[in-house]
């Protein structure tokens, strides 16, 4: 992977040889990645390629069974997802990982609220917390009615932002995103995707994961593939174009025409 | 992301109207939360209206009062611990027999001449070491629901209360337990109907706490969001085993407490103490509202489904129903309590 060399800043999150282990079913198998500030790279593979897992492990969820991590050049070790957090890497999961019974702003600062620390228990400033929220919100240019609406009152595309600012609440340097618009209805799809691009804009690097191509040439600037846990192909968007992204997915190079089923392009 | 987001740049009439469109929803919002959060008030009230209708000359009496607080003590506490457990989507079925125990274990400390002060440590001790062994099994073996451990410990609790008891109730218990348990502190200046029974306070307290504790406190909250999304909760950087742990062993301290207001009130320990106490526990916990799925639910709700409990219990023996058919409309109002429950989220989700 040397994508990272040609202008010559420092990736801000590298991974090197990662490998995951579920008994004896081998999920990654040596994987690298390199992600430079403010970049937006699409990871695309098919399903069991080891996207998730392989997400997971950057996210702190995952423990790598081998190979290493590296945060601006220096090695990381991340135990949980608190320690990924704490470097400034924060994942947006398929599911959300939103707790439905709980309003927005406790979401957003679940785990992170603020308060005063007194005798190991945090006293939680809940106006402090409300308006933390809404300033957030109003930042991304995320509209609520409140921020007290419990989150299982909104709806799929508000509930997908909600997420994305909780992710982005703590100066985060690095947003992963796990299929973000696949359960959302179209008109919201492009309210999602103009909120990764807010956060380039913001300078946070996004590792976006989809299926959509569509998403991908409207947000990314570089695109990597993933076929049985392993690199498979990657290029810089403009380099690129979605039959061959498609034919990447499929586990093929070169021929992409006859394979396309998309023949827009 | 309301509709207007995209077109931010245009009129601002636009977004006045939708600001007063969204200031009515939120008024709305508010009276529909109010009325959620407190409705369960307005129940107590009118029960308590029908019985004194009922028995103008006893209900409202001072004795009276004072007997039904002496009375749901023991179930306010088992039933703030339950609500902990339940807020997790959890279950404890150990309560009852962690009562008995811990209640044994005080008598038999108060028998061979322990103070008095060491006694009522005893019973909260035994309780928390019972919790803390039903949230480290549930956590460290893995079993697939708490149903499993705490069915188990039930069994052990009580068990174990008869191994150490031999079977046999103790009488006679230090002051300070029936200090707890049956004493009432005169309020200066109200004459001979001013006084509050301690049991009330101790109530008072705990629930009080409780409610600071789940509402201000980060861990307070992590509890509604294990419930709420257990996996959420995990990402968030919670430590959804810590919390479980904690719970369970709150729980249990709270049983170990009623076992406390339990002794106090009857001067002794007995060893079936308790049976199907859990019941009760459970019963109180989703009348006032608390869903059985986690997450859902207010101390406040607990308190009134407490109440709700006791005056029905005290109405009708006022009114010479037998106990029997008390069991049968306690069952009738929980399912009836249930299904206003199921009724309102659907009425919700279709506005």
């Amino acid at each position: 992977m040397d994508s990272s060399k040609g202008d010559g800043a420092a990736p801000l999150l590298e991974a090197r040889g990662i490998k995951k282990y579920f008994g004896a079913i081998t999920a990654l198998d040596g994987v690298d990645l390199s992600v430079r500030p403010g970049e937006v790279l699409g990871v695309v593979g098919d399903n069991g390629a080891g996207k998730s897992t392989f997400m997971k492990i950057l996210s702190g969820l995952f423990r790598p069974s081998a190979g290493e991590l590296l945060v601006a050049g220096a090695p990381v070790h991340f135990g949980s997802p608190r320690d990924a957090h704490t470097a400034g890497i924060e994942m947006v999961y398929q599911d959300l990982a939103l707790a439905g019974n709980m309003p927005i702003f406790e979401n957003i600062y679940l785990g992170r609220e603020p308060g005063k620390k007194i005798a190991g228990f945090t006293i939680i400033d809940h106006k402090k917390s409300r308006e933390m929220a809404a300033a957030h919100l109003d930042r991304l240019h995320i509209h609520v009615k409140s921020v007290d609406q419990n989150v299982e009152d909104l709806s799929g595309g508000q509930r997908q932002a909600v997420a994305i600012a909780r992710a982005t609440a703590f100066n985060a340097r690095l947003v992963i995103m796990d299929e973000p618009t696949a359960a959302l209805a179209i008109k919201e799809v492009g309210k999602v995707l103009d909120l990764i691009k807010s956060l380039k804009d913001h300078g946070v690097s996004v590792i976006l994961i989809s299926h959509r191509m569509d998403d991908i040439f409207y947000v990314c600037d570089r695109v990597m593939a993933l076929f049985r846990g392993r690199n498979f192909a990657e290029s810089r968007l403009a380099d690129t174009s979605r039959n061959e992204v498609i034919g990447w997915i499929m586990g093929t190079k070169g021929h992409t025409s006859e394979l396309a089923h998309d023949r827009v392009h | 992301m309301t509709e207007s987001t995209d077109t931010a740049a245009t009129d601002a009439a636009v977004d006045t109207d939708a600001a007063a469109r969204a200031e009515s929803v939120a008024r709305y919002h508010n009276i529909a939360r109010l009325l959620e959060r407190y409705g369960i008030i307005l129940v107590v009230l009118a029960m308590m209206a029908f019985l004194y209708v009922m028995q103008p000359e006893y209900f409202l009496t001072f004795q009276n009062l004072t007997n039904i607080i002496r009375q749901i003590a023991m179930n306010a506490m088992l039933a703030i611990g339950m609500f902990l457990v339940i807020l997790t989507a959890g279950i404890d079925l150990s309560v009852g027999s962690v009562l008995a125990l811990a209640m044994m274990t005080l008598a038999i400390f108060a028998e061979a001449g322990w103070p008095g002060v060491i006694v009522i440590l005893i019973g909260p001790l035994v309780g928390l070491a019972a919790g803390m062994v039903n949230g480290l099994g549930l956590t460290l073996l893995r079993l697939p629901h708490p149903f499993i451990m705490t069915l188990g410990t039930l069994n052990i609790a009580r068990g174990l209360t008869n191994l150490i008891s031999g079977g046999r109730p103790i009488s006679g218990l230090p002051e300070e337990v029936r200090f707890l348990g049956s004493a009432q502190i005169p309020i200066p200046g109200l004459g001979q109907f001013g006084a509050i029974p301690v049991s009330a306070i101790v109530i008072l307290v705990v629930y009080a706490g409780i409610a600071y504790f789940l509402n201000k406190t980060s861990t307070g909250r992590h509890i509604y969001a294990v419930g709420g999304n257990p996996h959420a909760a995990a990402v968030s950087g919670i430590s959804v085993d810590r919390i479980l742990v904690l719970v369970y062993a709150m729980c249990g301290f709270f049983a170990g407490l009623a076992a406390l207001m339990l002794a106090g009130r009857t001067d002794s320990g007995f060893p079936n103490a308790g049976v199907g106490a859990e019941l009760d526990a459970i019963a109180a916990v989703i009348i006032g509202g608390a869903s059985f799925f986690g997450g859902r639910g207010t101390v406040l709700g607990v308190f009134a489904g407490v109440l709700i409990m006791g005056l029905l219990r005290n109405g009708l023996n006022l009114m010479n129903v037998s106990v029997f058919w008390q069991q049968l409309l306690i069952g009738m109002i929980i399912i009836l309590a249930v299904y206003i429950d199921v009724l309102r989220r659907r009425a919700a989700v279709r506005s």
